[in-house]
């Protein structure tokens, strides 16, 4: 007879303090520092030893240790895999960053990215080398806009603001040519991302504000008001931060370039229409495509993006170097930036990995699915928003929205209960946070992006989560938002401690309190 | 389509609950006559087999480095990457999640940042680094930016050892921003006098090593210098493991430090994502650019990590950010970090030693050629050889021949067309650099 | 003791006067963590962005509440910006100002039109 029979079923226990000897809580491990659990002498990879051999490095040899700890491999995978676990993801939740546009991360996409015909090319291989290469930038680009409508694009912007310092500059540029390089203001509303003002300020021009109307949108009638002989440009986003579709846009456009000025456009929020309208027949002269937002390459913990930034007819010869063109039916590179308008923004040719995914979710897509992702991330940000409405307040009525539902805090005013308080509460429901406290001209804003990835199943317990929460909140269970998180890795950080006397590497053991 | 969760019949309730007619209704902003009707005019959704197949015959028109004997580095570099990172990397919770602004659920991504911020103060011999920046071109231009706000001045010496990439990248920011800038000639042989344009009106001078020709540079008395000026000194790298084996530009007197990272970790993938270093010292972090992961404790006073100093930032600074940088290159820090836990000191100082002792062994083959002249007296893994004949061509040759042999000058910068830029790292082996000693002697 | 609209006080003993941040302006800001000060000798005009007050999410121009010369700053602030909020118009004091046109102090706020004017701006 089998003696080793054991409970299968488990057993009522009085509530447990979880305090375990390890600090451990089962799969949630805690983890060292790489440098509290490495040693110098050990490596995780075997080299084999150079031959001896005269070193030419002269005085320039490499005097005395580094301090670099290494693992071997076994300590390597668990160290990381350990980490990877205290990270919410697009893969385990919904995640509804407004503005930050979390979706479906295509695998597909990973495996073309790693394709050796892609991943291992040097960029500086004679172009008859990579042409494969060439001509996936050259359908990259062709696609780009198709969906834009635009008559050029400058590929090698890195992330979102680095395409908005290129378009800027290709507006600079422009101007400089016609001799109007003395128009040094940007028209930007308060409600832009921070990126617009700080780009506005790196090549030399300064911001005036626009107010947006008590609608949420900028209104012709303000732009106008707003511009003369001294504006270069209006950065506007479009939908805006607000969640909505700049209403006015054409006779904004119209205004803007009736003044001499240029019209950028942030596409931040591309995602919303791609395939519902197009920014060139809206009157756009640039605008940036953060590849890693609307095509969904991974935003891997911050990064790498990509912001090509599509260029209308004005400003298509203002692009930087380097460029695809085709000679004699082979595809050539324009490198050399002598002579060039703009210059060149960053070494080789923008960010080619980032390139294949998005081709790679366009081809997926298609023109009809493409078209389909708008609708349903439009749909699912309305329906989240007629969910809630009647529990939480929006700022500019109960309107249809575009891919982003917006709220604030007034619904939450005396309740003891903050923004800030409300997202932290998610986090122990199993939810990441939508976007707080911003766009800034709203107060407390909770910006919610569910995205077109999202099944119905998946919103309605998203929904019926956040409705239990602004129960819980009318109900004066403040307790339940001012300690959250609690079932976290970690419950709320001490920021001001960290800014205060800020720690911003390992030094060891012996300086620490 | 494979990727859409929702049915038409979830649309059609969903719609219901929003209380209009179709869908068209929530797009009613958009301008009647702006609307798109019909489908953009591309291909139709495609099954993962098919995208499959169109993109794999793009990739089979490139001739992979791999597939080749490869000595071609210049800014970019190809390296053995253990099969732990890539696998590592592509973790969901790594891949998959966004800017950890929700510390509490993104220890992973903050504590990989700090132990990543760690890793390159300690290879630069500096005090702080940032988080990252997209790649080493793109930090050389955010370190002048930072030097012009330190020292209130607006003036950037470029060495001609800078790479012409890294080099244009600051011409064209300073030009924009109305910043001067005095760019020394391309100089193979590291003979130009930087000291003497160092005068009261420099902000900082820029110099790279090993340079873009493979010299390994003395940075000291150019450190030196610079600071009798009231400047500051900016050293710049693009090969990170040489960094195992030269001295640090920290221990030579720079003030920031900055570098691609792509050597670790990274695959070439033509030139993007990479990974820009950006170090300084602890007096001038406050100036510094880009994000920064941070000590601190939590609520029942466990360690943690958290984004700090965010008030240099555009998010919080706006116009007077000290970079407009938002997004950077995580997941390739990640990359990177993990790469060099696995070498571990001893690993690094191993591998840097193999680059070395290849770089040596193939510039002997080389200098043996009748016609060929190795520049270089001190170097790492990559230096520059004149040929008797335009080397674009002779790479070109050897192309057909299945070697990939290196950068001709004049593919950066009009010029030195009889200059072509060798790398050889741990990849290459006798035989790579014998077959590719043998063709260049038989092109000639 | 007299106040600006943008919450700097001033409290002017002779020709000098010692410059900050009201009480209300540092409660409204939160936890001071690095105040950036102005260089002992800059000259200022009444107006002008002087010093910089961040907490953790926000950073604000102090401005300068009068003209003149700096000529001392708060360094205790540099290893304690939380002096800030702990004792704002004591401890906490910013700078000291050589007055350069002291009848600018005049159209400042004293303290029961500043406690008013806070009323205003709720």
């Amino acid at each position: 007879m089998n003696n080793q029979g054991r409970p299968t079923r488990p057993v009522e226990t009085a509530a447990w303090q979880t305090k375990t000897f390890t600090g451990n809580r089962g799969l949630d491990i805690e983890e060292p520092l790489l440098f509290e659990i490495g040693r110098p002498q050990t490596s995780g990879v075997d080299i084999d030893e150079a031959p001896d051999f005269a070193d030419r490095l002269g005085a320039h040899a490499r005097r005395g240790r580094i301090g670099l700890p290494g693992l071997s491999e076994p300590e390597t995978l668990r160290h990381y895999v350990r980490l990877s676990r205290k990270n919410y993801a697009i893969d385990s939740g919904l995640y509804p960053l407004g503005s930050c546009t979390m979706k479906h991360n295509p695998r597909l996409n990973e495996k073309m990215a790693r394709l050796p015909g892609f991943a291992d090319v040097h960029p500086l291989q004679p172009v008859s080398t990579v042409q494969g290469a060439l001509a996936l930038v050259k359908h990259l680009s062709h696609a780009l806009m198709t969906m834009t409508g635009m008559k050029a694009v400058a590929m090698t912007p890195k992330a979102g603001a680095h395409g908005e310092l290129c378009g800027m500059m290709a507006i600079k540029a422009a101007l400089m040519a016609s001799g109007e390089g003395a128009r040094k203001v940007v028209l930007a509303p308060e409600s832009a991302h921070g990126t617009n003002p700080a780009t506005a300020a790196l090549i030399g021009m300064t911001v005036r504000p626009v107010a947006a109307g008590a609608g949420g949108m900028v209104s012709a009638q303000a732009v106008r008001a707003a511009l003369g002989p001294d504006v270069a440009a209006i950065m506007l986003t479009n939908p805006n931060t607000c969640g909505l579709f700049e209403r006015e846009i054409v006779e904004i456009a119209e205004a803007v370039h009736e003044a001499g000025a240029y019209f950028y456009c942030d596409g931040a929020n591309f995602n919303a229409i791609v395939g519902k309208a197009k920014p060139g027949d809206l009157g756009v002269d640039a605008m940036h495509i953060n590849l890693h937002k609307t095509f969904s390459t991974p935003h891997g913990g911050g990064g790498p993006g990509a912001g090509p930034v599509v260029l209308s007819e004005r400003l298509a010869a203002f692009a930087p170097v380097p460029y695809v063109v085709e000679r004699e039916g082979k595809l050539d590179l324009v490198e050399h930036a002598e002579g060039q308008e703009l210059g060149r923004m960053s070494a080789f040719h923008g960010q080619m990995g980032m390139f294949v995914r998005a081709l790679s979710f366009i081809l997926s897509h298609g023109a009809d699915g493409l078209r389909q992702a708008s609708e349903d991330a439009v749909l699912a940000a309305n329906y989240v928003r007629a969910c809630l409405i009647d529990l939480m307040s929006a700022p500019f009525g109960d309107r249809p929205c575009m891919h982003e539902a917006l709220f604030d805090d007034s619904w939450l005013k005396d309740t003891g209960v903050t923004t800030l308080d409300f997202a932290k509460a998610m986090i122990d429901e199993g939810y990441h946070p939508m976007t707080m406290y911003f766009p800034l001209v709203v107060h407390g804003a909770m910006l919610i992006e569910p995205t077109e990835s999202e099944s119905k199943a998946s919103l309605d317990l998203f929904i019926m989560t956040l409705r239990d929460l602004a129960m819980s909140v009318q109900r004066g269970e403040v307790e339940r938002f001012t300690g959250a998180p609690r079932l976290a890795p970690r419950r709320r950080l001490d920021e001001t401690r960290a800014a205060r006397a800020p720690v911003l590497r390992w030094t060891g053991a012996a300086d620490r309190t | 389509m494979r990727y859409l969760p929702l049915s038409t019949d979830d649309r059609r309730a969903m719609l219901a609950k929003v209380g209009v007619a179709d869908i068209d209704a929530l797009f009613a902003d958009i301008p009647e006559t702006k609307r798109l009707g019909d489908l953009m005019d591309m291909p139709r959704a495609m099954s993962e087999l098919s995208v499959e197949r169109a993109l794999a015959k793009l990739a089979a028109q490139n001739v992979a480095a791999g597939s080749a004997p490869f000595f071609l580095g210049a800014g970019a570099y190809r390296h053995h990457v253990p099969a732990t990172v890539d696998h590592l990397i592509q973790r969901s919770e790594f891949l998959t999640s966004y800017t950890p602004y929700q510390p509490e659920i993104a220890q992973g991504t903050l504590q990989v940042l700090f132990e990543f911020q760690t890793q390159v103060a300690l290879l630069t011999g500096m005090e702080v680094a940032n988080a990252s920046m997209y790649d080493g071109s793109t930090a050389s231009g955010e370190a002048m930016l930072m030097a012009h706000r330190l020292t209130r001045r607006r003036k950037a010496v470029l060495s001609g050892g800078l790479h012409p990439h890294y080099a244009e990248v600051c011409s064209t920011l300073a030009r924009f921003a109305g910043d001067e800038i005095d760019r020394c000639a391309l100089d193979p042989g590291a003979e130009e006098n930087l000291i003497a344009r160092i005068d009261d009106e420099t902000s900082c001078v820029i110099v790279q090593s090993p340079d873009v020709f493979g010299n390994l540079r003395d940075l000291t008395p150019i450190a030196e210098a610079a600071h009798a000026k009231g400047a500051l000194l900016i050293a710049v790298f693009t090969e990170a493991v040489s960094l195992g084996a030269c001295r640090s530009p920290g221990e030579m007197g720079a003030d920031i430090v900055v570098g691609e990272g792509q050597s670790l970790g990274n695959p070439l993938t033509f030139g993007g994502p990479y990974v820009g270093l950006f170090a300084t010292r602890a007096k001038f972090v406050r100036q510094m650019p880009g994000r920064l992961a941070g000590e601190t404790v939590d609520a029942d006073g466990k360690r943690g990590f958290v984004l700090t100093l965010s008030t240099r930032e555009q998010h919080i600074r706006r116009e007077k950010a000290t970079s407009n940088i938002c997004t950077n290159s995580g997941l390739c820090a990640l990359a990177f970090t993990i790469h060099l836990s696995l070498l571990g000191e001893a690993g690094l100082m191993k591998l840097a030693r193999v680059n070395h002792a290849n770089g040596v062994d193939l510039a002997g083959r080389l200098a043996k050629i009748p016609g060929v002249e190795v520049l270089n007296q001190h170097f790492f893994n990559e230096f520059t050889i004149r040929l008797p004949k335009p080397a674009a061509a002779l790479v070109e040759a050897l192309a057909q021949r299945g070697i990939i042999a290196g950068c001709p000058v004049s593919r950066l910068s009009p010029g030195h067309d009889d200059l072509l830029i060798v790398a050889s790292t741990e990849i290459n082996t006798d035989d790579d650099r014998a077959a590719f000693a043998d063709a260049l002697r038989a092109a000639l | 003791m007299r106040y600006s609209q943008d919450h700097e006080f001033i409290d002017a003993a002779g020709e000098v006067a010692t410059v900050g941040i009201s009480d209300h302006a540092q409660a409204q800001l939160g936890d001071i963590v690095f105040v950036d000060l102005p260089e002992v000798g800059a000259k200022l005009k009444k107006g002008e962005p002087a010093a910089v007050v961040e907490s953790v999410k926000a950073a604000s121009d102090v401005f300068a509440p009068a003209s003149g010369e700096v000529v001392a700053v708060n360094a205790k602030l540099g290893d304690s910006p939380g002096l800030v909020n702990e004792d704002a118009q004591g401890a906490g004091w910013l700078f000291k100002l050589k007055l350069s046109a002291p009848e600018e102090l005049d159209g400042l706020m004293d303290d029961a039109a500043y406690a008013d004017y806070l009323k205003t701006v709720g």
